[in-house]
């Protein structure tokens, strides 16, 4: 069953960035995008397994620090090769100024 | 008594390709220079203006100098003219495929996406398999049996870089590749790095460029010259001299088999002129560790790794001095490479996921 689980405060994450959170041995990566919104998806790009969280926010979209592969980040849809699978995205609540993921 | 040197295997599917992953070097974690994230974003912002105003300036200098050329054609003059002509058309050319294939020179899209294929056919590489063939030498830089890019196996073969000054080694690989595209085919190499959801992008932009080809074809015969194609498609041979420069000094000479930017890439200085025409590429171990910063940033990027890096080679004459020199040592000595001291603040090398691999050459 899906849980919740508390990430960080809510201003730890800048608008248009991204933080790494690993759970157990899971990693995901936590975005707020340039509209102020959270996301949440895997961690690793589906291209390269390289950590999403080293790359770069732009308005909504992610971009992998190793080959510029893209991701959608509310959907997780692949939108610019190499990336070509889309990510696993996961729901996102800011209650009492914390951040949660639903995993 | 002469001396036999076993040759390595550097294709894709050979029994290196199968070493490399035994060994830990495929897709492996590599070196990175710490630096603050904050530091880093700024470096990696991206910005229109500057790829916008360099990409005038390339189109207008190839037009004042087209013009130029056009106009000393049956004169001896045309030589210096088409030369200089050819350089302006290749060598950005070059560097505008590989900015623009990172898709990090222009904040916009579609901008990286119509300079990249424009690039593409002004340096004939195919859009689609050099994207995907590029990627895999950023995932495996210089992994023998990984890599597609090498320039050339060690010991080098020399026949290979002496064809390469106009282009006669792999200009001809490309067009075969064209043709077996148009055929709707792909090399056998080429399926272990392009996933099949993208073969139909290779075989469509395939069969633009052979009408290309067909319609300058069409006008020489129709021109009764080769005028139209000193202008399109023959400066991708003749023009080719600084894009081969420039190549060489990226990775040759180097290690192979490691996971660690600062052994198997090179970074010199060099004049604006020069930094305009590769587009900061002589900033290469930089641009390797860190592809997400666009070409504008990596002088920066330089002053924040200098401190983890060995002292960069201080001259495009330095640097191919160092390659020629490590390559004439490679014809009797394949493990001769070239390794500069770290500087006390840096983190050691790192050779490999063992960090096995010591066998050195200190320069």
């Amino acid at each position: 069953m899906a849980e919740w689980v508390e990430v960080c405060d809510e201003d730890e994450i800048d608008v248009e960035d991204v933080i790494r959170f690993d759970e157990g041995d899971r990693s995901f990566a936590v975005y707020r995008t340039d509209k102020g919104d959270y996301h949440a998806t895997d961690g690793f790009c589906t291209h390269g397994k390289f950590h999403l969280s080293e790359g770069l926010v732009m308005g909504k979209q992610i971009e992998c620090p190793k080959h510029n592969g893209r991701f959608d980040i509310p959907s997780g849809a692949a939108v610019r090769v190499p990336a070509c699978i889309d990510l696993q995205t996961y729901p996102v609540k800011v209650e009492g100024g914390m951040v949660y993921i639903q995993i | 008594m002469a001396i036999v040197v076993q040759r390595r295997d550097y294709s894709l599917l050979g029994a290196e390709s199968k070493r490399a992953e035994e060994k830990g070097l495929a897709s492996g974690e590599w070196h990175q220079t710490p630096i603050p994230r904050k530091t880093m974003k700024e470096l990696m912002k991206r910005k229109d203006g500057p790829a916008i105003r360099d990409t005038l300036i390339w189109f207008i200098g190839l037009i004042v100098l087209g013009t130029l050329a056009y106009m000393s054609w049956g004169t001896w003059w045309a030589v210096p003219a088409f030369f200089l002509y050819g350089i302006f058309y290749a060598t950005p050319g070059d560097s505008r495929w590989h900015e623009c294939g990172h898709g990090t020179a222009f904040k916009t899209q579609w901008m990286n996406d119509v300079v990249y294929h424009f690039a593409c056919f002004v340096i004939l590489r195919s859009a689609t398999p050099w994207r995907w063939s590029h990627s895999r030498h950023h995932t495996d830089t210089i992994i023998v049996g990984r890599d597609p890019e090498i320039i050339t196996a060690r010991p080098p073969v020399w026949k290979i870089l002496w064809m390469q000054i106009i282009h006669l080694y792999g200009g001809p690989i490309e067009i075969k590749r064209f043709i077996l595209h148009t055929f709707g085919k792909l090399e056998d190499q080429e399926k272990e790095y392009i996933p099949a959801s993208e073969h139909y992008k290779v075989f469509r932009e395939a069969r633009i460029y052979m009408l290309i080809f067909l319609a300058v074809i069409a006008a020489c015969m129709f021109t009764g010259s080769i005028l139209p194609a000193m202008f399109i498609i023959l400066p991708t041979f003749y023009g080719f001299l600084l894009v081969l420069t420039f190549g060489v000094t990226q990775h040759l000479g180097l290690y192979e088999d490691v996971l660690d930017h600062r052994l198997n890439t090179r970074t010199f200085y060099t004049n604006p002129i020069f930094r305009f025409l590769y587009w900061n590429m002589n900033y290469h171990t930089e641009h390797h560790m860190f592809p997400m910063v666009p070409f504008h940033a990596l002088p920066k990027l330089h002053e924040e790794m200098k401190h983890d890096c060995p002292a960069a080679r201080p001259s495009l004459g330095a640097a191919l001095k160092e390659v020629i020199g490590a390559l004439r040592k490679q014809k009797n000595d394949p493990s001769y490479v070239v390794v500069k001291p770290l500087p006390e603040t840096a983190i050691p090398y790192r050779f490999g996921p063992n960090e096995s691999n010591q066998l050195r050459s200190e320069a």
